[in-house]
């Protein structure tokens, strides 16, 4: 039989199950295929903190998104073309993101009377034609892969692990995915366990050759791939492109890479890289308690490391202390936190933009750190060379801004030339800079305002710092009015004063009248939705800010230039406190605060409304 | 004049040679190469005083050099005594010492790092640091300097309080239970721990003397005098009408006994106390600091309750353990041996690439 094939430019897919189904891995495998085949994608996971939640019900749902195209694209998507769903709990909870026309491929195996109870489903959605204005795919996911694993020595309940290989190999066939190395990866992870492996890739194949037999799909799809700039790529998350980016940052800085981290979620994963690349003389230190953390990096710091810490906003509040004494005793310092949803605990798993504030005020006394936020998963890397580079050449703290979304998503990355990475290195002070060989641990670089870093180990040098207000030059302390005032001021001049680049606006005929600016990971979302307005025939400015503090000097002219500035936001209205207070512009703010990314659709349409009430 | 590189694998073993891996100095050093030009702020008659001293002293014994030392200390009275030597040093945050000490040893084996903190500082808010540097053993001495009360707050108890404490927050008397600063660190798998006392020079350098050979983390508790708000809180140990009598000296080797009392064991397998003249030498147990179980160890701990009937001073526990310092190079070491040393290029090209154009 040969099938029709359909060419798409873009497809995006929903993989939903059980937190224990393995959606997270099959996204992830499919995501991998996509890259090697060529496409540009980018990818939104969204799975509950429980590690396993009760099976079967709505809040145990895990999703894994994908947006694949054969041109470059910015976001993982708004809505859907293709939903797994492998139970009724997987269909409830995505079915409102899904389109009317969208094919649905559901488990029939698991649409059982107790599983749609569980979901309060008074018939069976599959049969009852409440989704006919859907395409539904009902395949028997489970008892095809147990079937097809008939002469394999396993047990009914392992063999029915494999289902999601199935689904894989169903959806890898349905869109002309390669398969060679999802065979591969699938040899490695089972090593140690051949049979397993064996009947992983055998379910796999079995899913590919139901979708080529089965009259059911009697369509396959092709994406060409994607005409991407010349070079060498490789799929990349945030916080796999951040922890090489802090090793990157440590061989540029000429630096040993010191984290000092405590668990958390989003952030995890930074310390799980990092520890396994020793190799670059990265010791990570898995602290007792967030405080730990930091104070480790910093204690590190003092002895000449690149210290760093990871976490997430909970972890920020209670290392506040500790970047004050960072900021005060003028240490090279980096702080990551990937935002999640809070306040408190809030929700671990999902994204937001609400410790910019903290970020920027978040301790006591007068005490600035400079900024530096991602705007996408791969630009993680250079974000983190860049909160490096400032920490080194300043001698300050630097929160790096990443979140959730960043962090769990993943998109295609061109890798850079090594050669080409910038040099950050910084002299340590080997010589007294004061009169008759004294060593003045604050007398200041004019330009930079930085101040010496001498290192213990370093004769002549000896010298005590520490969280008590210092005498300007020797650093002894010191309780006089005036010199508290001076080093205040200083201490803000010397942030104040950091380099960084202009603003660039995007404004391609250079009369729009709206400007939409952002920071961090809004970028894609919103700069799709520029794509869409100007598609449409409208006209709107882009400009995206990676550094949050300082902000870049030209900020306020570009604010000006324009009628109208409209600033998106995951948060309510933080970074538009901190420009209508230094620019005095009426910033107009879109807030949404539900734990996901916006949706580059939802975003056109605030954008023309702002140009519409402008006419 | 040795000199060990930066950033110095720790691949040498070391065990029980806490000063391998710290470059020596072949000049002279005396007292005053350690006194910085700080005039020392504490209340005068504060047993800080001769600890200070005490220490200022002891270091040119080392005969490291001076700048490969480290002073990193927390908040509290105590805790000004970076400030007083002429080494590098940090008076950081409430409690933290121990922690950010930590990151700094474990990066640099080739300094020699001690923290300075006191009952409050260490056992209260700083509790949580101090029982996962003394798990860790990295290689650090901690000097506790216990008052039994809060000073640079003006008076309040602290954890080592005894119960009933009349203070400025306590005005009926506290009613938390105090902790044991040589018991919690036992129990929190400390491989290094001593008691001594502010006044007595001598027993404290010889602790220290000790507390430095070891390489891991060292807890030196300091029975260390308050004379505004806790005055003569250990009085009984000074007091030379009394303090033979009550002091039981801990010696490796050594059967343990003050002037008129002898340790022997019990009938219900533990220790106990008992007048020297009526037991013969064989009953008196004899201190082992290096048994690897440390329930001995715990249990003379213990002797010191009720408060000040016998306490036993010197080294409790002073067993070899692998440094956390050493061994985390090791690993780095390792990973190098078994992967190269790092290569950026490489990094970056690992896992599935593509190429385009």
């Amino acid at each position: 039989m040969t099938k029709q094939v359909q060419q798409l430019d873009r497809v995006i897919i929903r993989f939903a199950g059980d937190s224990g189904d393995g959606m997270q891995l099959t996204g992830d495998r499919f995501t991998a295929g996509t890259a090697e085949f060529g496409n540009d994608l980018s990818t939104l996971p969204n799975f509950p903190a429980e590690i396993r939640a009760p099976a079967g019900t709505l809040p145990g749902v895990s999703s894994f998104q994908l947006h694949f195209a054969d041109h470059d694209i910015l976001t993982p998507g708004d809505a859907p073309n293709v939903l797994v769903a492998m139970n009724p709990a997987a269909l409830k909870a995505n079915l409102p993101d899904l389109p009317r026309g969208a094919d649905i491929i559901a488990n029939i195996d698991e649409f059982t009377k107790r599983n749609l109870q569980k979901v309060g489903y008074a018939t069976n959605p599959l049969e009852d034609d409440s989704l006919r204005e859907w395409r539904v795919h009902a395949v028997a996911l489970t008892s095809l892969t147990v079937k097809a694993l008939e002469d394999f020595d396993l047990s009914k309940k392992d063999a029915e692990r494999s289902k999601n290989m199935f689904a894989l190999g169903l959806l890898s066939w349905l869109y002309h995915r390669p398969t060679e190395h999802t065979i591969k990866f699938l040899e490695q992870k089972f090593a140690k366990k051949p049979d397993i492996a064996k009947a992983n890739i055998a379910a796999f194949q079995a899913g590919w050759n139901y979708g080529e037999t089965t009259e059911s799909f009697s369509v396959s799809y092709e994406v060409k791939p994607a005409r991407l700039a010349p070079g060498v790529y490789r799929n990349i998350s945030g916080n796999q492109a951040l922890a090489y980016g802090l090793i990157a940052a440590g061989v540029q800085a000429k630096l040993p890479l010191f984290l000092g981290s405590y668990p958390i979620t989003p952030a995890s994963d930074i310390l799980h890289e990092l520890s396994r690349h020793k190799q670059f003389g990265v010791r990570t230190f898995q602290a007792e308690d967030e405080i730990a953390g930091v104070g480790a990096a910093l204690g590190a710091a003092f002895g000449g490391a690149l210290g760093v810490t990871t976490t997430s906003g909970p972890g920020v509040a209670l290392k506040a202390e500790t970047v004050g004494l960072a900021v005060t005793t003028e240490l090279p310092l980096i702080i990551v936190d990937v935002q999640r949803a809070g306040p408190s605990t809030g929700m671990p798993t999902k994204t937001e933009q609400t410790d910019l504030l903290m970020a920027m005020f978040g301790r006591n006394g007068e005490s600035p750190v400079p900024i530096v936020a991602p705007m996408s998963p791969s630009d993680c890397f250079d974000a983190a060379i860049e909160a490096a580079r400032i920490a080194v050449k300043y001698r300050t703290p630097v929160m790096l801004l990443s979140d959730g979304y960043l962090a769990n998503g993943s998109e295609p990355w061109r890798l850079p030339e090594v050669s080409e990475l910038p040099d950050i290195s910084q002299e340590f002070t080997t010589e007294p800079n004061g009169e008759d060989g004294a060593f003045l641990p604050y007398k200041r670089d004019s330009e930079t305002l930085a101040r010496p870093w001498a290192i213990p180990g370093t004769a002549g040098l000896e010298h005590r710092i520490g969280g008590i207000e210092k005498a300007d030059g020797t650093g002894n302390i010191s309780y006089d009015p005036n010199n508290h005032d001076l080093m205040v001021r200083t201490r803000a001049a010397k942030i104040a004063g950091i380099d960084v680049p202009a603003l660039e606006v995007d404004d391609p005929d250079g009369d729009a009248k709206v400007l939409v600016i952002g920071w961090g990971s809004t970028y894609g979302p919103i700069a799709a939705a520029v794509r869409r307005i100007r598609n449409g025939g409208g006209k709107v400015a882009q400009a995206h800010l990676r550094h949050l503090n300082p902000l870049p000097a030209n900020t306020g002219d570009v604010l000006k230039r324009y009628d109208k500035v409209l600033l998106p936001e995951i948060n309510l209205g933080q970074l538009a406190l901190l420009l209508r207070a230094r620019y005095l512009v009426d910033v107009i703010s879109y807030n949404r605060v539900r734990g996901l990314p916006f949706k580059a659709e939802e975003l056109a349409g605030v954008i023309q409304d702002v140009i519409d009430s402008d006419q | 004049m040795t000199s060990e590189p930066l950033f110095a694998s720790g691949k040498t073993s070391v065990n029980g040679k806490g000063l391998a891996l710290i470059p020596k100095t072949d000049v002279k050093q005396g007292l005053k190469d350690f006194k910085s030009d700080q005039e020392v702020r504490w209340c005068p008659g504060c047993g800080d005083y001769a600890i200070l001293a005490a220490v200022q002293s002891f270091l040119p014994e080392l005969g490291l050099r001076r700048e490969n030392i480290v002073f990193v200390s927390g908040i509290g009275c105590s805790s000004r005594f970076p400030y007083y030597l002429n080494t590098y040093g940090m008076h950081s945050i409430h409690g933290r010492a121990p922690a950010i000490a930590t990151g700094l040893a474990a990066s640099r084996p080739d300094l020699s790092v001690w923290v300075i903190t006191g009952d409050g500082d260490a056992l209260s808010i700083g509790g949580n640091h101090l029982i996962h540097a003394l798990r860790r053993n990295v290689n650090l001495n901690i000097l506790l300097f216990n008052n039994r009360i809060y000073g640079l707050t003006k008076g309040q108890y602290s954890p080592t309080s005894e119960i009933g404490k009349i203070t400025k927050s306590t005005p009926m008397g506290s009613l938390d239970k105090p902790f044991n600063p040589i018991s919690l660190a036992i129990g929190a798998e400390a491989s290094f721990v001593a008691r001594t006392l502010d006044s007595d020079r001598k027993h404290l350098q010889s602790v220290l003397r000790e507390a430095t050979a070891h390489r891991g983390t060292s807890l030196v508790e300091i029975y260390q005098n308050c004379n505004i708000f806790n005055d003569n809180a250990f009085e009984q140990l000074k007091d030379p009408d009394v303090r033979d009598d009550i002091t039981l000296r801990l010696e490796h080797g050594q059967p343990i006994v003050s002037a008129t009392k002898a340790v022997v064991r019990a009938a219900n397998g533990g220790i106990e106390v008992a007048a020297r003249d009526s037991v013969s030498a064989d009953q008196i147990l004899v201190h082992d600091a290096h048994n690897p179980d440390p329930s001995v160890a715990f249990a003379l701990s213990r002797l010191d309750e009720p408060a000040f009937e016998h306490v036993p001073i010197g080294i409790f526990r002073s067993v070899d353990r692998p440094s956390y310092d050493t061994l985390m190079a090791e690993q780095l070491d390792d990973a190098v041996a078994q992967q190269g040393p790092g290569d950026l290029s490489e990094l970056l090209m690992g896992g599935d690439t593509w190429r385009i154009g």
